[in-house]
């Protein structure tokens, strides 16, 4: 069973990468660097629901955008890598694959973090490093902006109030 | 932005020559006597003193000039702006976060301020095992005591933050030792952010000591030229300059703007990742294989421990308490033996580094304030199995570190986890993390122990980061066995000169900018001469 299920992941897997490369070769100018598109914001939150879990109300917008200003701020090699999986998970078969049925912007909270769970525990070293990477960029979108303070009780040192510049 | 007085300010009016590539015309070319890579803990010693015996030096650094006015204590904007691969440099295999900084100043503006010297079981393993007759402690103290003196290395004279004094509170409890750090700092307002940017200019980094000297001394500053290679002569046995590309200004792109610095000497001080990088893209003479290998990070693991009292591991001087406890408890090339210290706790970070997601982890987050958090350095590169990585380039030419972990690391990372939770809970601790994705909280020592025991010991599950990378140019008594000798001298090109950790041929054992120091005002001494 065991066996069976791990030979459908990798099998799964390799599919969905092959998928994700063809769409590459397909675009017609790769930009260097990651290139966002209206797509790739509604992955984001989605993500970012999973991930994260419910936010306060403004929360989503600045997250999708942070998480854009971060991935810019990235090495090309690095944005090129995120690009790959970015393509990758938006091919509705590999989706599928990596363990989401509905289209990231119908899915649940639940279901996205089921899946993202899914790459956590995975035996794959790749599906490990895709949920780590996804893990950090996300983190860092949502509490390195300061409306996540308050939720923290978390302020900036009182003996440097007025000595920075907002 | 702060508010509080610059020196950079004062500076470029009185006209310091710095020239920042990334705002564009034409290329540069520039002839100097001394050309340096990077101006990190190695490059900007060396700056100061070979500036200050009149000669004609130029400092080039990929990443920008940033200086007191525009640090906001915002891991945000910090990140991104003053670290390498935005603080998210990772190895090949992405099992090691690396910290590690991209700014004028190098990691010295970034780091949390403590100074060790080059611990002595480390330097009589160097010459018994790697022929490093020089490396006497003796001969050394001298330059420690330069160094020391050059940056106000003190002992820290306030109180530890309650991050620090848990860990001390917790050691004491056991009968485990432990000692006060020592800090490079003057006038510190103990605020807690060493890590985006010291925004009092307390921090003697290279970015407010030995740079501005230098600049002051006449020698020039590139900023945001990342450096491609040595221009090498015929006979591949002399550099007659660098050639880099300037970047844009994300600093990411290069712009197509091209920078050539032909000098008389090229000192390489780009860090043990940047250094070995410049020299394979260079095709540099190698002989014996052994360029960008042997780098060494002590892995570093970490414990959350949540306490009653708020702890605000985010205020307060970072590191002021550590233990060498378990790096003497068995033989130098035995079962990797650790340090122990704790890091600051702010919340991006925390976030992005504590496991799990969703309601779970918001529980962890909204508790910020009561985290106490531990971490263990292990010393690699002194057991016969822990030979460290290696740096590769990628097909863009961008350097990659490869470091697998094995056995050897995994079981001291287990020790240590184990150890950390045990001092924790001993400090009053109500739960433990320890930080691995499998893990849960334990409320006792004794859960702790059976949960640590079973946890998987694989990368992308155990957390594993490093901000002390060494090696992979490392130094050797003769041409055979290492790629500069022991003044940093490259073995087979005769005027280029390695000056940072790269050198080392194990890791240190403490955290290393000390060691760099040190031995980098050794090396611009014996370079001057040569001069």
């Amino acid at each position: 069973m065991t066996i069976n299920r791990r030979q459908f992941i990798r099998t799964g897997l390799l599919g969905a990468v092959a998928l994700g490369v063809a769409a590459r070769l397909a675009a017609p100018h790769p930009a260097p660097g990651f290139a966002a598109s209206a797509a790739d914001r509604q992955l984001i939150a989605a993500l970012g629901r999973g991930m994260l879990g419910s936010l306060p109300a403004t929360a989503p917008i600045s997250l999708v955008d942070n998480t854009l200003a971060a991935i810019a701020g990235l090495p090309l090699a690095s944005q090129a890598e995120l690009r790959q999986l970015f393509d990758l998970l938006q091919q509705p078969l590999a989706r599928m694959a990596l363990g989401l049925r509905p289209a990231w912007p119908d899915a649940s909270a639940e279901q996205v973090r089921a899946t993202l769970d899914g790459w956590r525990y995975s035996r794959l070293t790749l599906l490990r490093s895709a949920y780590q990477g996804l893990h950090g960029l996300l983190y860092a979108g949502w509490y390195g902006d300061t409306a996540s303070w308050a939720g923290m009780s978390y302020q900036l040192p009182a003996s440097m109030k007025g000595l920075l510049n907002e | 932005m702060s508010k509080l007085p610059d020196l950079w300010q004062d500076g470029l009016a009185a006209g310091w020559k710095v020239t920042d590539a990334s705002q564009g015309g034409p290329d540069l070319k520039l002839e100097c006597d001394v050309v340096i890579v990077g101006s990190g803990a190695g490059g900007g010693m060396v700056a100061e003193q070979l500036s200050s015996a009149g000669l004609h030096v130029v400092l080039v650094e990929e990443g920008g000039l940033y200086s007191s006015r525009h640090f906001n204590l915002r891991e945000s904007e910090a990140y991104p702006q003053l670290y390498q691969e935005s603080a998210n440099r990772l190895t090949a295999d992405k099992g090691i976060t690396i910290l590690q900084g991209r700014t004028v100043g190098g990691s010295t503006t970034v780091n949390w301020t403590s100074c060790f010297r080059t611990p002595a079981d480390t330097l009589a393993w160097w010459r018994s095992h790697h022929g490093l007759d020089a490396m006497q402690d003796a001969a050394l103290q001298p330059w420690f005591e330069q160094a020391e003196a050059r940056l106000n290395v003190g002992p820290w004279q306030t109180d530890p933050n309650v991050n620090n004094a848990l860990l001390a509170q917790g050691c004491n409890k056991l009968g485990i030792p432990y000692s006060p750090i020592r800090r490079n700092v003057k006038g510190c307002w103990n605020l807690g952010y060493c890590g985006t940017g010291c925004a009092t200019n307390a921090k003697q980094s290279m970015l407010v000591t030995t740079i501005p000297a230098a600049l002051a001394s006449g020698a020039q500053l590139l900023t945001r030229v990342r450096v491609q290679q040595l221009l090498l002569s015929p006979g591949r046995s002399h550099a007659e300059g660098i050639v880099g590309q300037a970047l844009g200004p994300d600093g990411i792109q290069p712009s197509g703007r091209r920078v050539e610095v032909r000098a008389r000497q090229v000192v390489l001080s780009a860090g043990a990742i940047g250094t070995p990088a410049v020299l394979l893209r260079s095709h540099a003479p190698d002989p014996y294989r052994l360029l960008g290998k042997r780098t060494f990070l002590h892995p570093v693991v970490m414990s959350g421990g949540l306490f009653r009292q708020r702890v605000e591991g985010y205020n307060g001087a970072p590191q002021s308490i550590f233990s060498d406890h378990f790096l003497h408890t068995q033989p130098l090339d035995g079962p990797l033996g650790y340090k122990l210290e704790v890091p600051p706790v702010h919340p991006l970070i925390m976030a992005a580094t504590l496991p799990g997601n969703g309601p779970v982890h918001q529980r962890l987050l909204k508790n910020l304030p009561y985290w106490q958090v531990s971490l263990a350095l292990m010393r690699d590169g002194f057991h016969p199995e822990s030979v460290g990585g290696s740096v590769g380039l990628r097909s863009d030419g961008t350097p990659v570190l490869s470091y697998p972990l094995g056995a050897v690391e995994w079981e001291a990372a287990r020790r240590a986890l184990l150890k950390m939770a045990e001092i924790q809970f001993a400090a009053g601790a109500r739960v433990v993390l320890p930080v691995h994705e499998d893990a849960g909280l334990a409320t006792s020592w004794r859960q702790a122990q059976d949960m640590i025991r079973q946890l998987p010991m694989q990368i992308l599950r155990t957390r594993v980061v490093s901000a002390h990378v060494m090696g992979g140019a490392m130094m050797s008594a003769d041409e055979r066995h290492g790629v500069v000798d022991q003044t940093g001298r490259h073995w087979q090109l005769d005027n280029v000169t390695v000056i940072d950790g790269s050198v080392f041929p194990t890791s240190i054992g403490a955290n290393p900018q000390l060691s760099v120091y040190a031995l980098a005002l050794r090396a611009a001494d014996a370079l001057r001469r040569r001069l």
